[in-house]
């Protein structure tokens, strides 16, 4: 019996942006890292974020965001991950976020945040990595 | 410290879930099932899981939930890639969900043969469905099965239908000529086309041409949609007389225009297979299932087996010297094997 587990992977971009360039080249680095990549679409609320997450049982969830509105979102977000009983599901962040905001990120449970510049190989040793572990 | 540890309860006798009130703990696959019965979401989508990961505990949730499933209408979306599939789905839903049905959806995208990795992307096009309580989606990833369905498909469809949902729809892949799988699984069968995708000469064609039992011609906005139609119709014209003549319905997914036609379509299938055909479908697919089911596990107690005493190995080194070939080999391994049972 061949039992055959994925890493599953929700891309995400909360808020109103709709730059989505680097949550796609995100998505494919997973892809082509033999990940099961579940792509979202623009203009996602928190909801619909951790819903989708709950309902595919993703593992990790990838956000992207460059509006600047991370300090309303991902609260909200992590929130729900909290309330739908998800925390074991890896999430982390990519995108414009400046570093002053990082502490108070990663103290809601955003596991890491990721600037412009950072390598998809990088990204997919980080899940590779931490994917599981739970907080 | 293992999560297994914490639980108190082996790793491999359970499934890890995690939960805030609880901790980490292990849950046994009758847990899981009971949960899906009360359409839990969380555990619905973890027996999805289990059932994907082709596990031993996969076969007992699947046992479990066996009696349970068989109340959902299950209709089947496949069509070639590009053709409104998804978009036509989430315009379906929101009707039947206004009618109070509730649906579940199973979405499945190929899988990479080079990376095993997957990009599963129908969700983008059902946006306003993913917060609707009353709706289940779930992506898959066909793991390289051949064809346009995962090999769990059929198994992950059980889960929703147990779960409650009045209607299943599956979206297949995007479909060449000749991926027929959809009909051991759906109940009712739409080929979802588009205008300019070929020609009559592409309509006479088997394979999906002949499975469906609605045809639908999307984007009804654009030219020449008319000449897709009649080519449809000439083609269905030119089947033998049979008590369901497949309709051709035309919707424009993206307004939403047809989508209720096509519906009623779909509900008047539904009584036809009512007045009797249902049974003769069940019947079909349930030995189709059960073939499978054997072929399966034939196979594998013999690779298994092989495997095991280091066999295969021997026989891959002979076949290789030419000194048997693999048809004798399979007979004398088959006979060997049922033998020995």
């Amino acid at each position: 019996m061949s039992g055959e587990k994925k890493i599953r992977v929700v891309v995400a971009k909360p808020g109103l942006d709709s730059h989505d360039r680097g949550a796609k080249v995100v998505a494919r680095a997973f892809r082509d890292a033999g990940m099961e990549v579940i792509y979202t679409g623009l203009r996602q609320t928190p909801e619909q974020i951790v819903e989708t997450a709950l309902q595919e049982d993703a593992d990790v969830i990838a956000l992207s965001i460059l509006s600047g509105a991370h300090m309303t979102l991902f609260p909200r977000i992590m929130k729900l991950v909290r309330e739908k009983g998800l925390e074991d599901v890896l999430v982390f962040a990519g995108g414009i976020i400046p570093e002053e905001d990082v502490p108070a990120l990663k103290k809601i449970g955003i596991a890491e945040v990721f600037g412009p510049g950072t390598s998809t190989d990088e990204l997919v040793k980080f899940v590779r990595e931490n994917v599981g572990k739970g907080k | 410290m293992s999560l297994s540890s914490l639980s108190g309860r082996t790793w491999e006798k359970g499934n890890s879930i995690h939960s805030t009130t609880r901790g980490v703990y292990t849950i046994k696959t009758e847990q899981l099932i009971k949960g899906v019965l009360k359409n839990d979401r969380r555990l619905i989508a973890k027996t999805i899981t289990l059932i994907e990961n082709n596990t031993q505990e996969a076969r007992k949730a699947v046992s479990l939930l066996y009696p349970h499933a068989g109340k959902a209408h299950i209709i089947g979306i496949t069509g070639p890639p590009g053709s409104g599939k998804s978009t036509l789905i989430e315009k379906m839903a929101k009707e039947l969900r206004e009618d109070g049905k509730s649906v579940g959806i199973v979405a499945v995208d190929p899988t990479s043969p080079f990376t095993g990795g997957a990009f599963l992307g129908d969700r983008v096009r059902m946006q306003d469905l993913s917060t609707d309580e009353g709706v289940f989606i779930r992506s898959m990833a066909t793991r390289n099965n051949p064809g346009a369905l995962a090999r769990a498909t059929k198994d992950v469809v059980k889960v929703l239908d147990a779960s409650g949902k009045d209607v299943v729809m599956i979206e297949t892949v995007g479909a060449g000529q000749s991926e027929v799988d959809i009909i051991k699984i759906a109940q009712t069968t739409v080929v979802v086309l588009a205008p300019g995708l070929g020609d009559d000469i592409q309509a006479i064609k088997a394979g999906i041409m002949e499975i469906g039992d609605i045809f639908v011609v999307n984007k009804a906005d654009q030219e020449n949609v008319n000449r897709t139609v009649s080519d449809i119709e000439a083609m269905l014209n030119m089947n033998p007389e049979g008590k369901w003549r497949p309709p051709v319905v035309k919707t424009t997914a993206l307004t939403g225009e047809g989508t209720s036609q096509l519906l009623d379509r779909i509900s008047e299938h539904r009584q036809y297979l009512k007045s009797g055909a249902l049974g003769m479908q069940r019947r079909r697919m349930v030995e189709t299932e059960l073939v499978e089911a054997i072929r399966e596990k034939a196979t594998e107690s013999i690779v298994d087996h092989l495997k095991r005493k280091g066999r295969l190995d021997e026989i891959v080194d002979e076949i290789l010297l030419r000194k048997t070939d693999p048809y004798t080999a399979a007979d004398r391994l088959l006979a060997e094997r049922l033998r020995a049972a």
